[in-house]
């Protein structure tokens, strides 16, 4: 039962030593402390404290940089020890394939949570110390580093999937790369088009914030948006937001991380080292 | 069949419509060390690796004492060494192998294991700063722990230098007095040939011999390599002897196994015009040859 903490602890070893956590973290600091900096212009005029500005412009940060740092982890952890020749003789032993996956994930995900409430905490600290904070603002915070923490979970599962199903690290890091431009980038010009095209027709009203939230890095945005009537506002993004019940962003990126780990699961017990 | 550590019974592994294990019967005992041989492709490690079972083979069986391939029970028994095994680099070396004491189950004394394979001094290095010898030698700490009842050994010399070497055979024979049946699949022939107790060699997928080395010898009717030097004569020396000359003063005979001790008694009874002899047996070189080469019935 023991044994995925076996790999979780070889794993934060790793990620420890090769200076990842490390560079994670500062990163998460830098760009949050520099977006909270450049985005508290607006308190004055939207009638808001600056901690809700501050979140409202992280979690746009977020929406690119958890999938990034997820990805950046995960598309190695099996193609890696598949070149390396070092799966064979792990899946030689005891624990089985599940675990394994199991191991490195919790890892991971430790290691990207760690980095995102550094990250977040500190600059929502800072935001707080000088702009003020409610309670409200501070419950958009911790809903952001929460969400921003699923986010990097449901990549985190995607990228071990990308890594099982590429032929080498090197493939699995340029599949990763395509795979976070879909997701983060490409999906919502798509969506733009197609609502251009369509101009206010049935696809606009009920099918778009469907497709929308399909999408979890948009589920992520829709989830902090719609919680919060300040990051909203600060946001400019209500429309698509009010047309879907509650539930469906937080079920989506719910659901994404378990549905990614099982896709993950099932392309891991294919390869043959 | 109990008394086998290792059953393996008509295996097939087909990749693509390419058979790459073809009806491959295999036994092996308790304390029982077997060589592996065969060219690159033989499918050596093919079979190592359907016998871990990491890979799905298309027909016949495989045992571990009585356990199938892969089970829980046959992966808790088993140890085992890839061919050029490589870890993370980020990792010391005990941490490595504490890894994979914690997966094993076992409570094992790490710096101990790490000393038997001559990596105390770098304990707590990086395996990033290794060289090949240091990283094969912790492939073999690895396969120490535990008590296993197979030991799969693909490839076990590549990388060591002949010292290495010795140490290696010292820790099979280790193994195997512990009881463990050892598969050691090589291309390091000389070694082999003494520190097994029995050889299969595979080729293009087909077991084409199974047994000890003597038998091997005796099967194959390799001839037996005699060198008379004569003192001054060499081609009278062979005119009565019936060799070829190979050079200034040397005369090369082949008998078959049977005909050496005539062979020996002609050598004697020519008495001061024989100055020397070297006499070689058929090298374990060139059964694999004649075996590796010979065509399937």
């Amino acid at each position: 039962m023991t044994r995925f903490l076996a790999i979780t602890r070889a794993e934060m070893l790793i990620l420890r030593r090769n200076r990842w956590l490390l560079v994670a973290t500062l990163i998460m600091v830098l760009f949050a402390l520099a977006l909270t900096f450049a985005g508290s212009a607006p308190t004055g005029t939207l009638g808001v404290d600056m901690l809700t500005v501050s979140v409202a412009s992280m979690t746009t940060l977020s929406v690119y940089l958890a999938p990034l740092l997820a990805l950046m982890i995960s598309f190695d952890s099996i193609a890696g020890d598949v070149d390396r020749g070092s799966l064979a003789l792990l899946l030689s032993y005891p624990s089985g394939r599940g675990e394994i996956l199991l191991g490195k994930f919790t890892a991971h995900l430790a290691a990207l949570a760690f980095a995102m409430t550094v990250g977040f905490g500190t600059a929502g600290a800072v935001a707080a110390w000088f702009g003020g904070a409610g309670p409200e603002s501070l419950m958009a915070l911790l809903r952001l580093i929460l969400t921003s923490i699923l986010l990097g979970a449901v990549f985190l599962a995607l990228g071990y999937l990308l890594s099982a199903l590429a032929r080498g690290a090197t493939a699995a890091a340029g599949l990763s790369a395509g795979l976070w431009l879909v997701f983060v980038v490409l999906y919502d010009l798509g969506l733009l088009g197609a609502v251009v095209m369509d101009q206010g027709g049935t696809f606009t009203r009920s099918v778009f914030p469907w497709v929308m939230v399909a999408n979890p890095a948009d589920a992520f945005r829709l989830w902090n948006i719609a919680a919060t009537e300040g990051v909203a506002m600060a946001s400019g993004m209500t429309g698509a937001a009010q047309a879907l019940p509650v539930w469906a962003a937080p079920v989506s990126l719910l659901v994404w991380p378990v549905l990614g780990f099982v896709l993950a699961w099932a392309a891991f017990r294919r390869v043959e080292p | 069949m109990t008394d086998k550590a290792l059953t393996i019974e008509t295996l097939c592994k087909d990749r693509g419509p390419i058979r790459v294990l073809s009806d491959i019967t295999l036994h092996v005992a308790p304390g029982e060390r077997v060589a592996l041989l065969g060219h690159n492709g033989a499918g050596k490690s093919t079979l190592i690796k359907s016998i871990l079972g990491l890979i799905p083979t298309d027909g016949g069986t495989i045992r571990i004492g009585a356990a199938a391939p892969g089970s829980a029970q046959a992966r808790r028994d088993t140890a085992y060494l890839p061919e050029a095994v490589s870890f993370h680099p980020a990792l010391t070396g005990r941490e490595q192998l504490t890894l994979f004491a914690r997966l094993s189950g076992e409570r094992a004394d790490v710096p101990g294991l790490l000393e038997r394979v001559g990596l105390a001094d770098a304990l707590d290095r990086r395996i990033g700063t290794y060289s090949k010898g240091m990283r094969q030698r912790l492939g073999l700490a690895q396969v120490l722990l535990g008590k296993p009842r197979v030991a799969l050994l693909d490839e076990p010399t590549s990388g060591l230098d002949p010292i290495s070497r010795q140490d290696l055979y010292a820790i099979i024979d280790e193994l195997a007095g512990q009881g463990a049946a050892v598969l050691i699949a090589s291309h390091a022939l000389t070694e082999v040939e003494a520190r097994t107790d029995r050889i299969a060699i595979l080729r293009k997928g087909v077991k084409v011999a199974d047994d000890t080395l003597a038998n091997l010898s005796a099967l194959a009717g390799l001839p037996i390599r005699l060198r008379v030097r004569a003192r001054e004569n060499a081609d009278a020396l062979a005119a009565r002897l019936g060799g070829n000359r190979v050079n200034g003063a040397s005369v090369e005979l082949l008998c078959s196994p049977a005909d050496k001790m005539e062979a020996l008694r002609r050598i004697a009874a020519m008495g001061e015009a024989v100055a020397d002899l070297e006499m070689t047996p058929p090298k374990l070189e060139d059964l694999y040859r004649h075996y590796a080469r010979e065509t399937v019935q």
